[in-house]
C-alpha cells in the first residue's frame, strides 16, 4: 500500500483503485491527516455489505472524544466488504491508516466520478493549508 | 484575545481554537491522554480567559450577597463558594466563583471569578444593580493570569515553590501566598473533579510559574477539551450547556448553591415558585450502551415519549462508556429508569445514572 499512489477527496477520504475480473474496485480509508486531526476516535459506523455509496454523500460516521464527523464515499459504487476488525480497534487507524486502517472497498460503478479526486501531491498541498 | 500564556500554547503545539472570544488550547496531542494524565498525576490548564472582578467599597457584602442565590455574606476570611447569579426572573445569568481572600495587607476584600461567556454580561449586570451603593468594580482579568494544576500529585508540586502548605488549605479556600517569592493567591479549588489548586498571578509573572511547573516530573499541560471530559465525568455543569437563562436554579440539582433563609437576592421569588413546580425538567446523569455518545440537544425519550433533552455528552475515557447530562421530566429521574436517546436518528438505550459519574477516592 503506497498512499503516494492513492487518490483522495477534500473531506480525507482516500481510494485505492484496482483492476479485478469484477472491474474496478477501491479500497477506502482515512487520511492520516484526518486521524491526527480528529484524534481520540472511540467509535466508528461501518456501511452495510451491498449498500449503495455514493461520491460525496455520507457513507458513515466516526466519532471521537470531541466530536462526531461524517465520512464521505471518494466514490460511486457498491459495498463489497468492511473492516469488521476496525471498530473495536479504532488505534489501527493511528498506527497504520493506509494498510490496516481501511473501511471498506467498493465496486465502482461510475468511474467518471474519479476525475473529481485530487492526486497524492495535491492532497498534500490541501493539508499544508489547512493544517 | 490572547492569555499571558498564548505564546507558550502556540510553542507548545497547542491546537488553539476561539473560545468567548479569547484563543485558547483545545488540546495539544491527546484529549485523552491530558485527560488520564489529570486523572493520575497532574496537570496544568491556562484559565486566564475567565473573567475575574475585584470589589471595593463599604456596601460590597450586602450588595454581592443580593446578586447571588448563596449567601455570602458573612463568609470567613479565606472562604470561597460556588454560587448562581440570576435575574429578577429566576433565568440563570452565570455561575461563579465568590472570593473573600482579602487584600495583601490583610484588609477585607472580595473578588468573583465568571466564565469567560459572561464576563461583559456580568459586568453589566452587577453595575446595573449598583445604583447609589458603595461598590467599585475593576476588571482584573487581562492584567493578570489563572493557572489550574490539577491531579494527585498537584498539591505536592505546587508546595516545593510556595511559602505555604495547599494541603493545610481546606476545600473552597484560599490565601495570599508567594511562589518562589512571586506574589499571587492560591485556593483549593477545581474543575476537573480531581485535588488541586488555582492560582491567580500578575500576567507577567504567569509564563515563568507555567514553565517552572512543566519541569516536574510528572506534570504536562492539557486543554478546554479534556477539561470538558474531566468536569463532565465529575458532573459539574457548564453554562450554555446546563445553565442559561432559560433554566431555573430550581431545576439545577445544585441546592447546595441556593441560600433560601433570612435573606433576599435578585431572582428568589422565582426560585422558590419553581421549587413546588412538579413538572419541571431537572437535572440528571445518563449513561448509554455502546460507544456513541450522545451530545447537546439530542432528545430523551420514555415510553417513545419525548420527556428530555440533553445539555453534554461525551465519551467518558476514565469509565470507558458515553455519558451525558441533561433535563428530564421529573417523573424519570429515578436512578436506574431506562430510557432511549435519539442520537442522530438513532435511538439508543441508556438509563439514568447517580451523579457524580466519576468521583475520586
Amino acid at each position: 500500500m503506497n498512499p503516494e499512489q492513492f487518490l483522495y477527496a477534500e473531506s480525507h477520504e482516500w481510494a485505492s483503485i484496482e483492476d479485478t475480473d469484477d472491474g474496478k474496485v477501491a479500497t477506502v480509508g482515512i487520511s492520516a491527516f484526518a486521524v491526527e486531526q480528529l484524534t481520540d476516535l472511540v467509535f466508528m459506523e461501518l456501511p452495510e455489505i451491498g449498500a449503495v455509496v455514493e461520491s460525496g454523500k455520507e457513507f458513515g460516521e466516526v466519532e471521537s472524544v470531541k466530536a462526531v464527523s461524517s465520512l464521505y464515499s471518494p466514490v460511486d459504487g457498491e459495498v463489497m466488504a468492511v473492516n469488521t476488525e476496525l471498530p473495536d480497534s479504532l488505534e489501527i487507524l493511528n498506527e497504520d491508516p493506509y494498510g490496516g486502517g481501511w473501511i471498506m472497498k467498493v465496486k465502482i460503478t461510475n468511474e467518471e466520478t474519479l476525475a473529481k479526486l485530487l492526486d497524492f501531491a495535491s492532497y498534500q498541498k490541501q493539508c499544508g493549508q489547512e493544517g | 484575545m490572547k492569555t499571558p500564556l498564548h505564546s507558550w500554547h502556540v510553542a507548545n503545539a497547542g491546537r488553539m481554537v476561539d473560545f468567548a472570544g479569547w484563543q485558547m488550547p483545545i488540546q495539544y496531542k491527546s484529549i485523552i491522554d491530558e485527560h488520564q494524565a489529570t486523572r493520575n498525576s497532574a496537570t496544568l490548564f491556562d484559565v486566564s480567559h475567565m473573567g475575574r472582578f475585584v470589589f471595593s467599597g463599604s456596601d460590597v457584602e450586602s450588595f454581592i450577597d443580593r446578586m447571588t442565590t448563596r449567601k455570602v455574606a458573612g463568609m470567613a476570611h479565606g472562604g470561597i463558594r460556588y454560587s448562581l447569579v440570576c435575574n429578577s426572573d429566576g433565568g440563570i445569568l452565570d455561575d461563579i466563583l465568590v472570593y473573600r481572600l482579602g487584600t495583601v495587607d490583610g484588609g477585607d476584600q472580595f473578588t468573583m471569578v465568571v466564565n469567560a461567556s459572561n464576563r461583559s454580561k456580568l459586568w453589566d449586570w452587577l453595575h446595573s444593580n449598583v445604583a447609589s451603593l458603595d461598590v467599585t468594580i475593576h476588571d482584573a482579568t487581562t492584567e493578570t493570569a489563572m493557572i489550574a494544576i490539577q491531579g494527585p500529585t498537584a498539591i505536592s508540586v505546587v508546595n516545593q515553590h510556595l511559602n505555604i502548605d495547599v494541603n493545610s488549605l481546606k476545600y473552597f479556600t484560599g490565601c495570599h501566598a508567594e511562589f518562589d517569592s512571586v506574589p499571587l493567591t492560591v485556593s483549593r479549588t477545581g474543575y476537573t473533579g480531581e485535588d488541586g489548586c488555582e492560582i491567580v498571578v500578575t500576567a507577567d509573572a504567569a509564563e515563568k510559574i507555567w514553565t517552572d511547573l512543566m519541569t516536574h516530573d510528572g506534570v504536562s499541560a492539557a486543554g478546554l477539551g479534556a477539561r470538558d471530559t474531566l468536569r463532565l465525568e465529575a458532573a459539574m455543569p457548564l453554562y450554555g450547556h446546563e445553565l442559561s437563562e432559560s433554566i431555573n436554579p430550581a431545576q439545577t440539582n445544585l441546592r447546595f448553591a441556593i441560600s433560601l433563609k433570612e435573606r433576599d437576592f435578585v431572582g428568589k421569588n422565582s426560585i422558590v415558585a419553581a421549587m413546588s413546580d412538579d413538572a419541571a425538567a431537572v437535572r440528571v446523569g445518563l449513561s448509554l450502551d455502546g460507544r456513541r455518545a450522545a451530545r447537546e440537544e439530542s432528545e430523551v425519550y420514555h415510553n417513545d415519549e419525548k420527556i428530555g433533552i440533553i445539555t453534554s455528552g461525551t465519551f467518558s475515557p476514565t469509565l470507558q462508556t458515553p455519558i451525558a447530562m441533561g433535563y428530564v421530566h421529573p417523573s424519570a429521574t429515578k436512578i436506574g429508569t431506562e430510557l432511549f436517546i435519539d442520537v442522530r436518528g438513532r435511538k439508543i438505550p441508556a438509563k439514568i445514572v447517580q451523579l457524580p459519574f466519576y468521583k475520586r477516592k
